[in-house]
């Protein structure tokens, strides 16, 4: 699928001069929506965008292949966190001691319905609200898995987590989605 | 309370992201079939993942990429490398086009230049080699509507058949720092670009200009600026920009 913000093709025919971009730019449209989704902010996922394909050329002599998508969004949700801890590290700490005790089963829901939330998710802007209310390590996971479509092992390497921990977390976001939009609905 | 785990809820969401093989999901599709946890379970996957289908996927702009592409070639080249950032590697029509663009600064008021917006612009077409066209009809009647929602500006598009410059499709390309419509006609075996974009200046008569064998064409009509590239001689050039001028 063609997800570069140009339309452009890009092929082989292009040249060792060409491989970075040939590698990079066809994930813009990727590296942008992810630094948007973990910054909330257009303006500051653009800055987070261009650093980062700034980094990735550097690193670029290292590159050995394999996933490049999963490759440049390490990299974007790297220098996204950068930007995150220089604004509010605060928050980011509060919530990696959270992580730390949760487990799977700890999220208690006696009312949760997911037919009811279903109809609570007719509504675009309100799904992006949802998402956007979750924590940044459960929304990292469930928009790379759901719009991003990465595997769980792509996912691991990108949020630099074991594989039991994206399946973790991804089951807590959904569930959380769900709960919020199910108790919004009961309100 | 419940716990919404019956210690196979991982597993079966592994199922519904297609991460089991045939023989993981045969095992746990025993287990499913008996389990109201699973089916519950299932049901609230399944709605996160029809939440996430509305979910906004915010897409980069043609700004960000003109941004992305002049910071790259910005970066000098590690020594032992070749240019990190492509200059060469162009379709021969693509270096016409990328000369052509740098010509065309010549031609426009001082005001107008944006001298490294077009060096910016240069890269990015420089990535699409061998891309004339991204919309291949005759049709004017198909052009003008792929131009549409595509741009923030709608070009004025002709087929010029019966002059003997038919329209061959559309593209999208930049120049001078913002989006331009491309319509691509035919004349023989040679190919003419009619660059679109908005101006800001008053109307102004085509002025020509030639480089390398490259013939250029600018003008300013109606709030948009044109500017046609052909290696067309200058007199068959000329003939192409007063048809287009006159209309159909």
């Amino acid at each position: 699928m063609n997800k570069t913000a140009s339309g452009a093709i890009y092929n082989d025919s292009m040249g060792p001069d060409n491989a970075f971009a040939a590698v990079a730019l066809p994930h813009l449209d990727a590296a942008f929506n992810l630094a948007r989704w973990l910054t909330g902010s257009r303006a500051e996922a653009q800055d987070v965008v261009q650093e980062a394909m700034v980094r990735a050329l550097t690193y670029f002599p290292s590159f050995r292949g394999g996933n490049s998508r999963a490759w440049i969004l390490q990299i974007v949700r790297n220098t996204a966190y950068g930007a995150l801890k220089a604004r509010r590290g605060e928050r980011l700490a509060a919530y990696a001691a959270f992580e730390e005790g949760a487990a799977i089963e700890d999220i208690p829901d006696p009312t949760d319905d997911p037919e009811k939330a279903l109809i609570r998710f007719h509504d675009a802007a309100r799904v992006d609200a949802l998402i956007d209310a979750l924590p940044l390590e459960l929304r990292e996971t469930l928009v790379l898995r759901e719009l991003e479509e990465l595997s769980y092992r792509d996912i691991a390497q990108v949020t630099s987590v074991p594989i039991g921990t994206v399946m973790s977390r991804l089951w807590r976001a959904r569930r959380m989605l769900v709960r919020a939009a199910a108790e919004e609905g009961s309100r | 309370m419940s716990t919404g785990d019956c210690g196979k809820l991982l597993l079966l969401q592994a199922e519904l992201d297609g991460e089991l093989d045939a023989a993981q999901a045969a095992a746990l599709a025993e287990h499913r079939a008996g389990c109201p946890e699973c089916r519950r379970n299932e049901a609230a996957i399944l709605a996160a993942r029809q939440a996430l289908r509305r979910a906004t996927y915010h897409r980069a702009d043609p700004k960000l990429l003109a941004a992305v592409t002049g910071r790259l070639a910005a970066i000098p080249a590690p020594p032992g490398r070749r240019m990190a950032f492509p200059w060469r590697g162009l379709s021969t029509f693509g270096a016409g086009a990328a000369l052509a663009a740098a010509i065309i600064l010549t031609v426009l008021p001082p005001g107008n230049r944006g001298g490294v917006a077009a060096l910016v612009d240069d890269h990015v077409r420089a990535l699409q080699p061998g891309h004339l066209l991204d919309v291949v009809s005759t049709n004017q009647h198909t052009v003008k509507p792929w131009f549409d929602g595509r741009l923030d500006f709608a070009p004025p598009v002709r087929d010029l058949a019966a002059e003997g410059f038919p329209l061959v499709g559309g593209r999208l390309d930049y120049l001078l720092g913002r989006t331009a419509a491309v319509l691509v006609y035919s004349h023989g075996k040679h190919v003419i670009e009619l660059f679109v974009w908005p101006a800001s200046g008053r109307d102004a008569l085509p002025a020509r200009a030639a480089r390398n064998g490259y013939n250029v064409a600018h003008w300013r009509a109606n709030g948009m600026s044109f500017a046609a590239v052909s290696d067309l001689d200058p007199a068959g050039l000329e003939a192409f920009v007063r048809d287009w001028r006159q209309g159909p």
